[in-house]
């Protein structure tokens, strides 16, 4: 059997969290001490990707990142296209996977006392630091949630994927792309293969999340009973 | 080093107009909760930014609304204490207090931990976490912290609020003898009269935003410059008066006519008040500020008896009673047949006159 849709799988949804990770702690981080009157607007714009169709996505990337569009434009002069190729898979999960990390670290970084952070300007710690040293650390048991769910979504992203990337076999042929064409050529036993390696991996990372969630909790109950 | 503020600063329904200069040492701000005490805090440190003003330390601005100078607080050094300490929950009570030491060099910090640790007698509890403190415990680590950086003012905002009463006692104690040898000043935010006199000299008195008194403890005290601070100072007595051109004042809610030294009256003043464990009971010599009044209630506390009075003369309304606390034995003492009058002097030493 093909491999290759599993590295594929993989690899792009490493890529996607790693891009969603930063620039949703980035966004996170941004609106959490934001109080302008665009809070709310932001906030949906950044949200938006979790509640529109995935095709609604993908023929909004493709106009992005198509050879008239801006982005494409951009990138033709540089010599290259993304249309069709690995990059696009990422691009395509990591915009999925985005609102997740961005939602769930602001929720945690909202649950942080403002009177920490102000304790810590009091005694004359940089902002950096206190983001470093104070929000993160206590806002981490959400910053560890929100990207595994993250993960989660960009391993099972499918209809932004296949608008902007396709169906290319060792590309850009990721595993819900190979059980959709399985299934449709009528292999429904290999496509079944391809549905117990997803589901093992999606089951390992929530579950592997809830463990760990549970330990955490049982190192703080431990330390609060002296 | 001299504390001046003078801000302003505007909200929907409420305004801080707060101006004051506070010499090195303590000085007590005493307000009822929503006068704009915590918000004045935080304004000097830095942590909000007040519309107009000024706030300087010695020759340093802080903030000057018309030079467009607003120092972040991390450059202020000025140290705060919260109301809930604030403490890092994520790290040791060694952690929090280095926290603010970071641009030292090690071996430095960890100096300054040892001796600030010392100061507040928590050597033993160095590689504790806050939530295995107890409330005084963390007090003391908040206040550690605090002083740590070595700051130039140090603000309190009700430090004692969130402890038992027991405790309270105990960390007054401790905080004084902190803060006597600290070279700063020192603001000390409570609505509690008996925590900031005893901890205070200097005295402020905010209302509804503003200053209204502003000195000595004493001075304050046993002669509130208008209501709102006698009202502070726990004075619940005060009757509306009219000033007669003979020196006497006619008490109109309490119904009598009080002599008054004459260098102690104010002219306008609006009303004459006095504490109710100055009141006393009137003897055979007393021939002035006599009242003949009848027992409403009698309340019993542990030290104590609170008396609620109302005078004959008086008017039938709330400002017409009058409250005295005795010592118990006083009151025991005294056996009061039930109806009979209850005659009171109020002495005319102990009598002041308020501006409304």
């Amino acid at each position: 059997m093909e491999l290759s849709p599993l590295w594929i799988s993989l690899k792009t949804a490493l890529a996607a969290t790693v891009i969603a990770f930063i620039l949703g702690i980035t966004a996170a981080k941004a609106m959490s001490s934001y109080r302008g009157r665009l809070k709310s607007v932001l906030d949906g714009f950044f949200i938006l990707p979790l509640v529109l169709p995935p095709t609604v996505l993908g023929f909004l990337l493709l106009v992005l990142f198509g050879r008239h569009g801006p982005l494409g434009q951009l990138l033709a002069l540089l010599g290259t296209t993304v249309i069709f190729s690995w990059s696009a898979t990422v691009i395509a999960a990591a915009v999925v996977a985005f609102p997740l990390m961005y939602r769930t670290a602001l929720g945690a970084f909202e649950q942080v006392d403002p009177d920490l952070l102000d304790a810590a300007r009091t005694m004359g710690v940089p902002e950096i630091t206190i983001f470093a040293r104070i929000t993160v650390p206590l806002a981490w048991p959400g910053i560890v949630a929100g990207t595994i769910l993250a993960f989660a979504r960009a391993l099972g992203e499918f209809g932004a994927t296949l608008m902007l990337a396709g169906n290319i076999p060792g590309r850009t042929q990721t595993i819900p792309l190979a059980i959709f064409f399985l299934v449709e050529s009528g292999q429904r036993a290999r496509a079944a293969v391809w549905v117990l390696v997803i589901i093992t991996i999606s089951l390992a990372a929530i579950t592997g999340l809830q463990y760990w969630k549970n330990r955490q909790g049982l190192t703080l109950a431990r330390i609060k009973e002296g | 080093m001299n504390l001046s503020v003078q801000i302003k600063k505007k909200f929907p329904g409420f305004q801080l107009d707060v101006s004051f200069n506070a010499p090195a040492g303590m000085l007590g701000l005493l307000g009822p909760s929503g006068s704009g005490k915590s918000m004045t805090l935080r304004c000097i440190a830095g942590l909000q930014k007040p519309d107009k003003g000024r706030i300087s330390i010695g020759e340093q601005v802080l903030f000057d609304s018309e030079q467009g100078i607003n120092l972040p607080p991390q450059w202020r050094k000025i140290g705060f204490l919260f109301q809930n300490y604030a403490l890092f929950p994520h790290l040791t009570v060694t952690g929090n207090i280095a926290m603010g030491l970071r641009g030292l060099q090690e071996k430095e910090q960890k100096k300054i931990i040892r001796e600030t640790l010392a100061l507040v007698k928590l050597e033993a509890l160095a590689k504790r976490y806050p939530h295995q403190l107890s409330g005084g415990q963390q007090q003391r680590v908040a206040l550690a912290r605090a002083l740590a950086p070595r700051p130039r003012v140090l603000l309190l905002d009700e430090p004692f609020s969130a402890l038992d009463n027991h405790l309270r006692g105990e960390m007054e104690q401790v905080l004084a003898s902190l803060l006597s040898t600290f070279p700063g000043t020192a603001v000390f935010v409570t609505h509690k009269l008996d925590e900031a006199y005893r901890l205070c000299p200097e005295l402020l008195v905010l209302e509804n935003g503003r200053v209204n008194a502003v000195g000595p403890r004493e001075a304050i005290f046993n002669n509130p410059p208008n209501l709102a601070a006698a009202r502070m100072m726990g004075c619940q007595n005060l009757s509306k008066i009219r000033l007669h051109s003979d020196g006497t004042v006619e008490a109109l809610d309490w119904g009598c006519l009080l002599h008054f030294p004459a260098e102690r009256i104010k002219a306008e003043a609006g009303h004459v008040g006095i504490y109710g464990n100055h009141i006393r009971l009137g003897g055979k010599n007393d021939k002035i500020n006599l009242m003949d009044c009848q027992v409403l209630e009698v309340t019993e506390s542990p030290h104590h008896v609170t008396i609620k009075v109302k005078s004959v003369n008086g008017t039938w309304d709330n400002q017409g009673c009058i409250t005295i606390d005795w010592p118990k034995e006083k009151w025991g003492q005294l056996c009061l047949p039930k109806d009979q009058l209850l005659k009171l002097s109020l002495p005319p030493e102990r009598l002041f006159l308020t501006w409304d």
